[in-house]
Order: structure tokens, then C-alpha cells, then sequence
């Protein structure tokens, strides 16, 4: 696998990643994506074969008691809503259908 | 007490409990210190002058009716990252798309430094979202290093280093990722610890890398982080990733010196690309170390070499999933809409308007390691590094107690310098991502100055959970 990027695989990542980017920036990115991916190249030279994976360092049990606990209220929660319908009690969002 | 400004966190917390001095002449003091140094310096975003003086004066009068049982930062002056939820007070990451925001809840460190009487100050810049080594990758503006005003203070919590360093707060909060306490103590001269992993709850930082997160204080004595940590260290029921192990006493430790402690040295790794004064300075405190007690070992980390292409990787692919809440629906920015824009326009555009250029080279390059077809090559590739690195201080761990290597390849560099070129801005983090990657403590210990009189730093990574060893090492390096 080549680690060239094109301008057209940037398109893609930023659709993806729900970014809408300038041409200027496509340019930009496409060349310093590029760079980046040339030096983290050299991990793939690495023999990892039969290496368990670390996704985390702790292995904690995440189970906790089931417990009802008051909740942050509804009006907190749509303090910062950009277009909040606070009577209702709902985030706004542009129509979509 | 005439200059309280000067004063450790201890110290002041005792004078205050002592009623020697009140903790409104404290608060009035640093905060007029910061109207003095914040032109020059811009190390906050928020400075909350009316909320500190209130809680200040509710820390003289319970202190007068003797109602206030006896706290250890009672009345000490803290200043924040501005990545960490303070109540009712903006928290912004230093992003666009977070401007405006006022958390409905704190962070549990903050609820934990205000239970423990300490007084929140403000709120300091950083590199946007935590992603950067400078504090330049700001929207609200770059901060600048009290040392030199034409260098950078580090990053990413920079202005939580420039804050101490410049001495607006005699302690504050940091967040580290990648190293993003310790080189900025680097910069300016500061003991910055970065806990073992689970050690401090996560609970209201925001996100950015979260198997690589945590919470960790920036101070100029040994004693006055090892102070923070008791407080904000310990188990969250908030944070599944808060750890359980019990808080050892890190206060009245730190006096136990380094006798017998072995002091393992990569020398292979921290030979090269090192800075000569840097160097100088690593053999220097390695010396004290050794006429301290200390048995001085040579070590290998064979991987350590490929820590930054494997942090690189793994923190971008967590950050592109972290960053995907900002969308403009809950809260933050939104973009303005044409008529017949749809939800798609509104996620794309608002993002784009919101997020910095680094921010969206991470989400970017994070997006494409975990996307089909290049998962296994780059993100599970640097998972099976990430292991590998693990064994390595497994390994180092045998024949040694802690590992000691320089902070930062060189001193504080010029503003400016690296901001064209991202990946040299990347491999100058090359000492401090492994212990993100293991989990493993650090701290950032002061270890004199360079030629042109910039402070350089000292690191040591400790076994897990073992921040005491770490933190007595560094209070032998104190003058």
C-alpha cells in the first residue's frame, strides 16, 4: 500500500469526518496528511506478528450497581442548544425531511 | 505574610488556616498580580475576578466563626485548563466551536480543589482541544512564556504553565495526552506530574485522546504537586476509568529522599537529536541523583524510538471519534444556513467554521487510519506497538525503579518556529508520549537553565501508581 495521498482522498476523509473544507485547505492537507503518513511509515517495517493489541492500559471491571440518580435537568441541558425549542423540550435542528 | 504571591500552596493554605493572613488579601493579591502580567504573558482565556473574591470572603467568615473544618488549600488561589468543566463559568478548549459554552457541571477535580478550600481564579489557554505542543493552536491567541516573551510556554497547557511560572496562581491544573503538562514545566521551569493512568478522574475534561487523557498540576515545589495530586487524586464513580488503588500520604512522603532507588537511563534513546545544554543538564541532575543514594543502571526501550508514529496514530483515531459530538446540534457554535440547507450542511459547515487548521489535520488523519482498508495497517499496527513499548518498561522495571531521561529534546522554542510544519511540531514530543502510551507516571522536574538562561526539565517515569517515588526524587533536585 502506497502512503501517496491525493487530493481525492482527502475529499473522502473530509466527507467522513463531516468537515467541509476549503480548496485551500484540501491543498494544504493533502500535501501535510501526506508528510505524516510518510513518517509514520515506519511502525509498518515493525515484525507485530502474534502481539496482542493494547486498546487500554487499565482492565478495569466497568460494572456498577444499577442505581436511579437525579438526572441534569432539562432546561440545564438545553442551556447552550445554539436553537432550542425550551418549551418543548428539544434540540432544533434544520428540517430533513 | 507581605508578598503572597511568592508563597508555595502549602504556605499559604497555613498562614490562612492560622488566620495569620486573610483569604481575601490572598485572592486581591493574585488577582491584581494578574491585571499587571496578563497583558504581557495571555495565559487565560476566563479570569473570574467576582466569583474568587466571594469565595474568598466565605473562606474568611467561616474561618471567623470557626465553622470551616481545616482544609489543606484553604483559600489558595488555583487557576484551570480551559479543557476541564467549571460550573457556570465558560469552557471553551480555546475552540471556535466552543465559544460561549457555561457547563452545566464541574469537572470532579474542580469540585475537588473547591471542597478542599482551593479557589478557582480562571481558566488558561491552550493549544484548541489540547492538540498542539505550543499554546499556538489557539482561536483566542497564542500565550507567551514568562521567561522569554518571544518563546513559547509549551503546550498544550500552556497558559496553565505561564500562569505559575509568572506567579498569577501559586498552583494550577494541566492535561496531558502526549506530554501536554510536562514539556510545558519544561518551558517554564515547573514541576508538572502526568499521573498514572486512572489515578485522577476524567470525569468533565473533554476529551481527546481518552485511553491517553489525564489530569495532572503544574507547581514550582515538589511539595505543592504533590498537595494538588492528594486532593484530585482517588476513584470517581463518574469515571469507569478511575482506578480504586488507594491514595498513598504523597505530602508527607516527599522528604524520603532516593537512597538505594535505582535510576534507570536509556542511553541509546537519549543520546540523539538532544540538545547540548539539554544533555549537560540531564547528566547534572542524574549526578545529584547518584551522590543523593541513588544506583544509577543503564537501560534498553527498544520501541521507544517509534513512540511518536504509534501516538500519532492512536490519538488522532481516538480524537476523531471524541470530536464528533461538536456538531452544532447541542451546543457551541452553529453555522448560519442558507435557505434550503439541510442537517448535512449545517454538521459540515459548522465544523469546519468551528474547528482550527490542527484540530482538523487530527480529525482528518484519525478519520482515514480508522477508515476500511487501512484500519490494520496504521490503528492496529500502533495498537500492537503500543504493546510492544509496555514490555519494554515491563522489561526496564526488572532492573530499575523509575526511568529517567531529558523532558524535551530542547528548550522553549521561538513562537512561530514550527507552526508551518506540524510533524516537527510532533517530534518534539519524542520523552514524553511513551508514558501516555504504557500509562505510566511522569514527572517533569526543573534542572537548571541553558546558556541563554531558559529553564530546562528533567523526566522521570515511575511504575504504576507510584507517583510518591517520583515526587520525592524531584523534591531532591530542589535547591
Amino acid at each position: 500500500m502506497s502512503t501517496t495521498l491525493t487530493r481525492g482522498d482527502v475529499t473522502r476523509i473530509a466527507e467522513l469526518a463531516r468537515l467541509e473544507l476549503t480548496p485551500d485547505e484540501l491543498d494544504l492537507f493533502t500535501r501535510q496528511l501526506g508528510d505524516i503518513l510518510g513518517y509514520v511509515e515506519q511502525i509498518r517495517g515493525l515484525d507485530t506478528s502474534g502481539v496482542t493489541p493494547t486498546s487500554h492500559v487499565l482492565n478495569l471491571p466497568v460494572e456498577r450497581d444499577d442505581v436511579i440518580v437525579e438526572p441534569l435537568p432539562r432546561s440545564a441541558a438545553l442551556a447552550n442548544a445554539p436553537d432550542a425549542a425550551t418549551e418543548a423540550g428539544l434540540f432544533k435542528v434544520p428540517r430533513v425531511l | 505574610m507581605s508578598i503572597p504571591v511568592e508563597q508555595s500552596a502549602r504556605a499559604i493554605a497555613r498562614e490562612i488556616a492560622a488566620g495569620r493572613v486573610q483569604a481575601t488579601a490572598v485572592c486581591d493579591a493574585f488577582l491584581t498580580r494578574i491585571r499587571e502580567e496578563e497583558p504581557r504573558i495571555g495565559a487565560f482565556n476566563t479570569v473570574v475576578h467576582d466569583r474568587a473574591m466571594e469565595q474568598a470572603r466565605s473562606v474568611d467568615a467561616a474561618r471567623e466563626t470557626g465553622s470551616g473544618s481545616p482544609r489543606p488549600l484553604l483559600g489558595v488561589p488555583v487557576a484551570i485548563k480551559d479543557n476541564m468543566c467549571t460550573a457556570g463559568v465558560p469552557t471553551t478548549a480555546s475552540s471556535r466551536v466552543l465559544r460561549g459554552f457555561v457547563p452545566p457541571y464541574s469537572a470532579t477535580v474542580v469540585s475537588r480543589l473547591e471542597a478542599a478550600g482551593a479557589i478557582v481564579v480562571g481558566k488558561t489557554n491552550l493549544d484548541e482541544f489540547a492538540m498542539g505542543s505550543s499554546t499556538e493552536n489557539s482561536s483566542i491567541g497564542a500565550t507567551r512564556n514568562p521567561w522569554d516573551l518571544t518563546r513559547t510556554p509549551g503546550g498544550s497547557s500552556g497558559g496553565s504553565a505561564a500562569a505559575v511560572a509568572a506567579k498569577m496562581v501559586p498552583v494550577s491544573l494541566g492535561s496531558d495526552t502526549g506530554g501536554s503538562i510536562r514539556q510545558p514545566a519544561a518551558f517554564c521551569g515547573l514541576v508538572g506530574l502526568k499521573p498514572t493512568y486512572g489515578r485522577v478522574s476524567r470525569y468533565g475534561l473533554l476529551a481527546f485522546a481518552s485511553s491517553l487523557d489525564q489530569i495532572g498540576p503544574f507547581a514550582r515545589t515538589a511539595e505543592d504537586a504533590a498537595l494538588v495530586l492528594q486532593v484530585i487524586a482517588g476513584h470517581d464513580p463518574h469515571d469507569a476509568t478511575s482506578s480504586a488503588e488507594p491514595v498513598p500520604d504523597y505530602v508527607s512522603s516527599i522528604g524520603r529522599g532516593v537512597k538505594d532507588l535505582r535510576i534507570g537511563v536509556p542511553r541509546a534513546f537519549v543520546g540523539e537529536g538532544v540538545d547540548a545544554d539539554v544533555q549537560q543538564a540531564f547528566a547534572a541532575a542524574v549526578d545529584r541523583w547518584r551522590s543523593a543514594g541513588a544506583e544509577i543502571v543503564d537501560i534498553e526501550l527498544p520501541h521507544a524510538a517509534h513512540a511518536i508514529p504509534v501516538y500519532y496514530l492512536i490519538a488522532t483515531a481516538e480524537a476523531s471519534s471524541n470530536l464528533a459530538r461538536y456538531d452544532g446540534v447541542r451546543y457551541g457554535h452553529r453555522a448560519a444556513l442558507g435557505k434550503g440547507d439541510g442537517l448535512q450542511v449545517m454538521y459540515d459547515r459548522t465544523r469546519d467554521e468551528g474547528f482550527g487548521p490542527e484540530v482538523k489535520r487530527r480529525i482528518m488523519l484519525g478519520t482515514y487510519v480508522l477508515s476500511a482498508g487501512y484500519y490494520d495497517a496504521y490503528y492496529l499496527k500502533a495498537q500492537q506497538v503500543r504493546t510492544l513499548l509496555r514490555q519494554d518498561y515491563e522489561q526496564a522495571f526488572v532492573g530499575c525503579d523509575v526511568v529517567a531521561m531529558p523532558t524535551t529534546p530542547t528548550p522553549a522554542f521561538k513562537l512561530g518556529e514550527k507552526t508551518d510544519d506540524p510533524l516537527q511540531m510532533y517530534l518534539s514530543d519524542v520523552f514524553t508520549v511513551s508514558a501516555n502510551l504504557t500509562g505510566l507516571p511522569a514527572i517533569s522536574i526543573p534542572a537548571g537553565q541553558s546558556a541563554e538562561g531558559l529553564p530546562i526539565g528533567v523526566q522521570l517515569t515511575g511504575r504504576m501508581f507510584d507517583e510518591a517515588t517520583l515526587l520525592a526524587a524531584a523534591h531532591v533536585l530542589e535547591p
